[in-house]
């Protein structure tokens, strides 16, 4: 993929290698407070898939909505949620985007398009439908996306969320992040044909198959999808094959594969990885530079860890509230 | 005053808000052209045109989906489901999303949705057309649960649901559609979560709700003839409950029946009898009784049907053993 033929610039391809390593950096950083315990409940690391949330999100704006997973740590920072937000509320404090009360797989930023992560695999495919229903009939400017794994793929709700995005023309992006395993069902036993993109003919709307590592392919299909919802032309399901690095949750034991097989993807298409050697090819990115970009996000993370420790765990005073809307 | 069938009293609410409101908007399967299977939805179409009144593919999930997912961003969707019994191919979305969403979120995403969905024996329908099924939704926290009985509540509840911040499961009844009732010409509204006294009494409280209201009124017509004044209390809505209109007149009478057409066990009326043992138990006289659907899915046979719901003979029969021996208060 040659950057500048999608109109990137330098600054761009910067700017999605910094989201990368902020999203890893940040997840990392959990993992070790989760460890200590401070960061509670499942922990599901979106580590190898950083391309996926950071090509997409490249190219929606602020009011667009996306929809997410119990995977979403990765979604919501691309999509530019505050980062000391999501860590207080991964830690239980009042002072987390969710007052504590969501944790990690239903936390939520609306104020970036960003409405909830979902512990039910499958949910985003309908939401963002929904969505997507609300910017058809009062915000014709605005897109949605569904994030769903290949787990999420294989629910019904795939279907019912296509078919009727397909007959309505709704302006949504299925974008399918098949890392391969659901916990440790390999897709080779779960999903006829391997794969997802063909699906797409059955409802006859374009079906994509991407490197899911590689940010700039990601960016490419993410684009022609939104400007074809913007037109009105309706949904675009893009598989992006990718690898989760990490076991299922923290403490997976990944008796499913092999060591070796997680090497490889990891020495040959890291997309942390790829990127860094497509800005030093092409964009001769100095080693001064990249050790900037590192403190940079060290610096940001460590803000956001300072935020929530200093915060309040929710309180059992305030745990009957927002049952209901007044 | 107008007499109208219950089902046009549920059509000229969901006009009246369409016309007041246009994020309200409606979707389900059949909706538009043939105006809905019962034809609640009758001459939508024409006033509002399809992007308004929005026929689906017969997928349920995708209509419960969908609607959460527009009325999270600022839409007031009244999403139709048939059947209740048709709940269960999208019940996550009921149970894991529309419910739980403004509590999970803080407060910050909330899900203006009506749910509007029938229930209930009468058609021979059989096992998978005719629950009762109230008792599913009241115990998901996050969830208004609205069940009216007459033309003239249908329709002022619903508007209420429609303008309501939350999720609303409302749920009518395929026996009272061909009900007529005395509606007004005017716009009103009448609040989720107030009960209402359909007939007074001072000997005995009959608690019910939805189509059963009937057969309490018409138990109590019979009952007024072996000295026995019921009074029939009308919930309405279940979530939220209005326990002060049923402190007030179990306080009264001392006596209650409650009576509802779900299967008796694990039913809603279970929980109404234990919250008024909880806080009422001084003012019993006698032991609370129900008269609720056999713990059977519901047979087809018209005979069978009919005696496994409550009947006036069954309500009547209850209502005797209640007073049976007991001294009346004054």
């Amino acid at each position: 993929m040659n950057s500048q033929e999608l109109n990137l610039t330098r600054a761009d391809l910067v700017e999605m290698y910094r989201m990368m390593i902020l999203i890893r950096h940040f997840e990392e950083t959990t993992v070790a407070y989760f460890k200590q315990g401070y960061v509670i409940g499942n922990m599901h690391m979106y580590v190898g898939e950083e391309a996926v949330a950071t090509g997409v999100c490249k190219v929606l704006k602020k009011e667009d909505y996306i929809s997410s997973t119990h995977r979403c740590n990765g979604h919501m920072i691309a999509k530019g949620a505050d980062i000391n937000l999501m860590m207080a509320e991964l830690m239980g404090m009042e002072q987390g985007n969710c007052g504590g009360r969501a944790g990690k797989m239903h936390q939520a930023a609306p104020e970036v398009g960003f409405l909830c992560a979902n512990g039910i695999v499958g949910a985003s495919e309908t939401l963002a439908t929904g969505h997507a229903l609300y910017c058809s009939m009062f915000a014709p400017d605005r897109v949605a996306v569904a994030f769903f794994g290949d787990g999420g793929g294989n629910q019904g709700a795939f279907h019912e969320a296509m078919n009727l995005a397909a007959v309505w023309k709704l302006p949504v992006i299925f974008v399918c992040e098949n890392n391969h395993y659901a916990i440790s069902t390999s897709v080779k036993t779960s999903t006829a044909m391997g794969s997802f993109y063909q699906r797409a003919a059955g409802y006859g709307v374009p079906g994509v198959w991407v490197n899911g590592n590689d940010v700039l392919e990601v960016y490419t299909a993410a684009k022609h999808a939104v400007e074809r919802a913007r037109r009105g032309d309706g949904p675009t399901l893009i598989e992006c094959d990718t690898y989760r690095l990490r076991g299922h949750h923290e403490g997976d034991e990944q008796t499913y594969r092999t060591r070796a097989e997680v090497e490889n993807v990891l020495n040959n298409n890291d997309c942390i990885k790829r990127m860094k050697e497509l800005l030093e090819r092409e964009f001769s990115w100095t080693e001064e530079e990249e050790q900037a970009l590192h403190k940079s996000v060290d610096d940001q993370v460590a803000a956001a860890v300072e935020f929530a420790m200093n915060g309040t765990p929710m309180k059992v005073e305030d745990m009957e509230n927002h049952l209901f809307a007044e | 005053m107008n007499r109208i069938m219950y089902r046009d009293a549920v059509a000229s609410a969901l006009a009246e808000e369409m016309r007041r409101d246009e994020s309200v908007f409606v979707m389900g399967e059949d909706v538009a052209i043939v105006g809905g299977v019962y034809k609640a939805t009758k001459g939508l179409l024409d006033e509002f045109g399809p992007q308004r009144v929005r026929n689906t593919p017969l997928s349920e999930l995708a209509i419960l989906g969908t609607a959460t997912g527009a009325a999270m961003c600022g839409a007031r969707p009244v999403a139709e489901i048939m059947h209740v019994d048709f709940i269960g191919c999208g019940f996550d979305i009921v149970l894991n999303q529309m419910s739980k969403m403004c509590y999970k979120t803080n407060g910050q995403v909330t899900v203006p949705l009506v749910v509007r969905t029938q229930c209930g024996r009468g058609k021979s329908n059989g096992c998978t057309q005719s629950q009762s099924l109230e008792a599913l939704f009241t115990h998901i926290p996050g969830l208004k649960v609205v069940m009216p009985s007459t033309p003239y509540d249908v329709k002022g509840l619903l508007k209420s649901a429609i303008r309501d911040n939350n999720p609303v499961v409302f749920i009518e009844h395929k026996g009272l559609y061909q009900t007529r009732g005395e509606v007004p010409d005017g716009e009103y509204l009448i609040p989720l979560g107030l009960a209402d006294v359909k007939k007074y009494g001072k000997d005995v409280t009959i608690i019910t709700w939805s189509k059963t209201v009937l057969t309490a009124l018409e138990a109590a017509k019979e009952l007024e003839g072996h000295g026995i004044d019921a009074e029939v209390l009308d919930l309405r809505s279940l979530v939220p409950l209005d326990f002060d209109t049923i402190t007030e007149s179990v306080s009264k009478t001392g006596r209650v029946l409650i009576v509802h057409e779900a299967c008796e066990r694990g039913g809603y009326g279970a929980e109404i009898a234990a919250e008024i043992s909880d806080k009422l138990f001084d003012e019993l006289d006698a032991p609370i009784l129900r008269v609720c659907g056999t713990n059977i899915p519901v047979p087809n046979a018209t005979i069978p049907e009919v005696e496994s719901a409550p009947t006036v003979a069954k309500v009547v029969s209850a209502v005797k053993k209640i007073c049976q021996g007991g001294k009346f208060r004054d």
